[in-house]
């Protein structure tokens, strides 16, 4: 849950099966997400928390999404919004969690 | 007694074979990095417990794996206390591979061409190949698609490119084959470290004799019916190339269609094809302590990716090409439609040379006796990408 004054957000983040293999957790993580709470500042906590998740998620010099992983927040598709708009409240509170999910292609 | 130690990589993880001299009985462990494709995993000839992984997918891209405890364990280089961030200085960023694009070292080089004859630009997308240094287990190269040659010294925890290679001039005119632009043969002179010789398929063959500051093509000879210009400096299909370490002027090649040779460090290539039912495929190597006795598996064809009649066969020839020699026994004399791909041969240095190649039928067979017999390891791994062998 976000604190009111703290210059981060506590968010949850719903990893794919293999990135959760990776980063060596089981189920969702919780991140300090820097204020105000956007894709970017989420996948910075997350990198940041897991070194091992660099470069998988997003390419590790123009920060693009890579191609088969789409973001969802609140049932809603957000892979090709801003990095830097605003998550939702519910993202930004702990509420709900942003889902990084693979594209179920390639068999 | 020694033992050998097998290094498969495949469509959906790695594992690591284990068995001792006789090469009878052994003990499979794996899946490692399940349900990823595992291009290529080698040893470091310097410390064998050092092992280099390339893991890649197409949803997350690639990775670099490493094992310092003969593939027990695996850590990516620089996070061996696995997700936990450590304190101070940025953390190695062991996957990234960036073309050098620099103005003083980089490559004043963007696109190359594609299927369509246009000019496209680099793409990172894999390593293909993976090759440690004959002298420090730190330093290690990887070939890569879109291709280019890249190098660490420290441990894979961060890479380079030797961007001299893509830089020499021809660049523009290397091409995709069917399965990407990859550079996929990495050798280096034991004798002379400064002499390295590698292959990309479609753009042919190339060797450094400054340590991989400038390149040169080494093409002479080969002849591509596919191309406009069949014997062009550049444009041709090489699939493999092997050494024996005890000649490292003498190369033998794997092309799209031919089995080549050359005596003079690249400068000379002709045909070795000789007898063989058909002189396409990916895999060739060299017997351990026969500089001229070499194994091949031929291909049907370009169109048709599998043996013969249906029968799996490796063929030898113990006069450095030309007179070859099918062997069979213990392999599918039928009903057998895989393919051997290129990096998945491979001998290990046992007084009786044990030969081993694997299938994209998920076998994996040895032959502890310089290929009169051979056997399966196992029967249904994933389609085997590639195998290397450790002696220990």
């Amino acid at each position: 849950m976000s604190e009111a004054g703290s210059r981060v957000a506590l968010v949850r983040v719903a990893l794919p099966y293999h990135l959760r293999n990776l980063a060596r957790v089981d189920g969702d993580v919780e991140v300090e997400a820097a204020v105000p709470v956007t894709i970017r500042s989420v996948l910075d906590a997350l990198e940041g928390r897991y070194p091992t998740l660099r470069g998988t998620i997003r390419d590790h010099d123009t920060g693009q999404r890579r191609a088969f992983l789409r973001f969802f927040a609140c049932g809603e598709d957000w892979s090709l919004e801003s990095p830097e708009k605003l998550l939702p409240d519910a993202i930004a509170q702990g509420r709900e969690p942003l889902l990084v999910i693979g594209a179920i292609a390639g068999g | 007694m020694s033992s050998v130690r097998v290094l498969v990589g495949t469509k959906k993880g790695a594992f690591v074979l284990n068995a001792d001299g006789k090469r009878k009985d052994w003990k499979v462990d794996g899946p490692f990095f399940a349900g990823w494709e595992i291009y290529h995993l080698k040893g470091s000839p310097v410390d064998p417990n050092r092992i280099y992984v390339s893991q890649t997918s197409g949803w997350f891209g690639q990775l670099i794996q490493r094992s310092d405890d003969g593939g027990k364990t695996w850590h990516q280089p620089g996070m061996a206390d696995e997700a936990l961030p450590a304190p101070g200085p940025p953390t190695p960023l062991p996957n990234r591979f960036a073309y050098d694009t620099s103005a003083e070292t980089g490559a004043p080089l963007t696109t190359h061409q594609w299927y369509d004859g246009t000019q496209h630009p680099w793409e990172f997308k894999r390593v293909w190949h993976i090759e440690p240094s004959v002298t420090d287990p730190n330093t290690v190269y990887a070939g890569v698609e879109d291709a280019a040659l890249f190098r660490s010294t420290d441990g894979g925890e961060s890479w380079h490119e030797l961007s001299g290679l893509r830089g020499h001039g021809s660049g523009s005119k290397w091409m995709p084959g069917a399965g990407g632009m990859g550079l996929h043969t990495i050798l280096i002179d034991p004798a002379n470290p400064d002499r390295m010789y590698i292959a990309i398929s479609a753009a042919g063959a190339f060797r450094t004799d400054d340590g991989g500051k400038t390149w040169k093509p080494i093409n002479r000879g080969l002849v591509s019916n596919f191309m406009p210009d069949p014997n062009a400096e550049v444009g041709h299909c090489v699939h493999h190339v092997a050494m024996h370490r005890s000649r490292p002027d003498v190369l033998f090649m794997q092309k799209h269609w031919d089995i080549m040779r050359t005596d003079d460090a690249g400068e000379n290539w002709r045909e070795v094809s000789g007898n063989l039912p058909t002189d396409f495929g990916f895999v060739i190597d060299v017997h351990a302590h026969e500089p001229e006795t070499l194994y091949v598996v031929p291909i049907k064809s370009d169109s048709e990716h599998f043996p013969l009649d249906g029968k799996l066969r490796v063929y030898r020839s113990r006069s450095g090409g030309n007179e070859w020699e099918a062997l069979a026994k213990g392999l599918p004399e039928k009903d057998c439609y895989v393919n051997v791909l290129r990096d998945a041969m491979a001998v290990d240095t046992l007084d009786d040379c044990g030969i081993y190649f694997g299938t994209t039928g998920g076998q994996v067979y040895a032959s502890a006796d310089s290929g009169e017999t051979w056997m399966p390891i196992v029967h249904d791994l994933p389609a085997v990408l590639s195998v290397e062998v450790q002696t220990l």
